[in-house]
């Protein structure tokens, strides 16, 4: 859950062309694996088929580059392990992100800690008009839990994220962990009023989400820290929101997310809002301008369409496989224009459908 | 060949108790078919992308290329070797048969244990929970719409029992 060198990411996150996996934002599959495949040789093949199966030596199977194994008991013992261990070592929780990236060998820890064996990490609780999420706590419990279901905008992220496989082995904690400018908790939880409790041997201590990411797969946890709980504070009864993340197919990254929470007042007035824009920057974007053109205001066109002006000057967005930057910021003006609506639509009692938008779903 | 210690692993396999002396770094759709010999889970993408390599772990489907052996630790595993039970075709097996739900049969194993897993979780899904349920899958060869008709029967006749 540590952070990936800044360098290296860079090199990532900019590199773009040909096809597309299910790891990283900006990530080229082919173009990893044949560099994998041509700078290792031999360590990039099965560890067994070499020996169990001569013939099948050419067998192209990516493999991650040789760790040892660490299982955690507890938090305490995680974070002691990783203190341990070095800064080489990396904790694993779903591994959904984790390792297609080793597989790649964007990342090469030299051990991991499996904090899938903890007890009680995985628990999805509501009390005093808060939300608690364990660090361990899949996408798929999340999206089938009623403490979500309450959370509109919780459930439009948790429903849609990937596909079902990676929905029941993805955890919440890992996500935010993982800092991608592309996931999709950092942008939902960044429009609520979010905090992340977090482990390591000398204590505990919560963050505001807003001060924890710091940039692209880098975040203000210790090498030794850990998230065991994500708290999020229920929201008013007249507040409402919506994600929506325009995608490709089920199991990639989206091109561009919005994710919009909306307080109403008296007589369509925007209360409050807070306006998340996701995969078009290095970390999720706060977009404020555009929040300030809406606040306080009554919710009428003009009003939007300033907003949605706001939103085209926040992004950030590269040019990548998914898109150009031209045609990121044509999308993430209209998914937050969308977004608004639905949010607004909600906030006064409607049902309304929303999440992830792909070919065929 | 890389110096790190094995690590032994304990899964249940379509029922029976398995284990292995394993790398830390083998995944678990190796742990299947090289060392227990279980070659009905197929490796297509190998990005966690494609979901050939779909198993049933303590019940819910993972992608198999995407989880190290040593995480599997005490689970359960099913795979499409332990659906059809003496001799007789599991229903959603005999459903993919009757509608033609595959062509080249590749993503068949994923896409059957897909299908296992929706219907153990919703008995009479609707069209958009289906296409939900198996989006994780892909196939080349039969543009779906076989795929999405064996879903409906093999739904069906599971729901007469």
């Amino acid at each position: 859950m540590s952070q990936v060198p800044n360098a290296r990411v860079e090199a990532v996150y900019f590199s773009s062309a040909g096809g597309e996996t299910a790891v990283s934002s900006c990530l080229s599959a082919p173009i990893a694996i044949e560099c994998a495949r041509t700078t290792t040789n031999d360590f990039c093949r099965s560890p067994t088929a070499d020996t169990r199966h001569p013939k099948r030596q050419a067998e192209n199977i990516v493999y991650a580059h040789p760790f040892s194994y660490h299982r955690a008991g507890s938090l305490l013992e995680a974070s002691e392990l990783l203190q341990q261990l070095g800064e080489e070592a990396r904790l694993i929780a779903g591994g959904q992100s984790l390792i297609p990236l080793m597989k790649m060998r964007m990342v090469r820890p030299s051990a991991l800690v499996d904090i899938n064996f903890i007890p009680g990490l995985s628990e999805i609780r509501c009390s005093d008009g808060q939300l608690r999420f364990g660090a361990l706590a899949r996408h798929a419990d999340i999206e089938e839990s009623d403490a979500a279901s309450s959370i509109p905008i919780v459930q439009d992220c948790a429903a849609g994220i990937a596909d079902v496989q990676v929905r029941n082995q993805g955890t919440i904690g890992g996500s935010l962990a993982e800092a991608d400018p592309s996931g999709d908790w950092g942008a939902v939880l960044l429009t609520l009023e979010t905090s992340v409790r977090c482990s390591r041997p000398s204590g505990e201590r919560t963050i505001a989400l807003d001060d924890f990411f710091k940039d692209a797969y880098t975040t203000v946890l210790g090498h030794d820290e850990l998230i065991s709980e994500i708290i999020v504070k229920q929201p008013a009864k007249n507040s409402a929101g919506a994600y929506l993340a325009f995608k490709r197919s089920a199991p990639v990254y989206a091109t561009a997310s919005a994710a919009v929470q909306l307080t109403l007042g008296d007589s369509d007035t925007c209360k409050d809002v807070r306006i998340v824009l996701g995969c078009v920057g290095l970390t999720a974007i706060r977009a404020k301008e555009a929040e300030k053109t809406l606040r306080e205001k009554k919710l009428e066109k003009k009003r939007i369409d300033s907003a949605v002006e706001a939103v085209r000057a926040a992004a950030e967005p590269q040019d990548d496989m998914r898109g150009s930057a031209d045609y990121k910021r044509v999308l993430i003006a209209a998914l937050v224009k969308r977004a608004i609506g639905i949010a607004a639509r909600r906030a006064r009692g409607e049902q309304v459908e929303a999440g992830h938008e792909y070919v065929g779903r | 060949m890389s110096g790190v210690e094995k690590i032994l692993v304990h899964v249940r396999v379509n029922g029976e108790p398995r284990e292995a002396l394993v790398e830390p770094r083998t995944l678990l759709v190796e742990l299947l078919r090289e060392h227990f010999n279980l070659t009905g889970t197929h490796i297509g993408c190998d990005t966690t992308y494609c979901g050939a390599c779909t198993v049933l772990l303590n019940g819910r489907t993972t992608k198999s290329c995407t989880m190290f052996a040593p995480m599997a630790e005490g689970g359960e595993i099913i795979t499409v070797e332990g659906l059809s039970k003496d001799g007789e075709l599991h229903p959603v097996q005999q459903a993919f048969a009757e509608c033609h739900g595959l062509q080249c049969g590749f993503c068949t194993p994923g896409l059957l244990l897909s299908t296992v897993h929706l219907l153990s979780k919703t008995r009479k899904p609707s069209e958009k929970e289906i296409r939900k349920g198996i989006a994780g899958n892909t196939c080349r060869c039969t543009g779906y719409q076989n795929i999405l008709k064996a879903v409906r029967a093999a739904a069906a006749e599971m729901g007469k029992s």
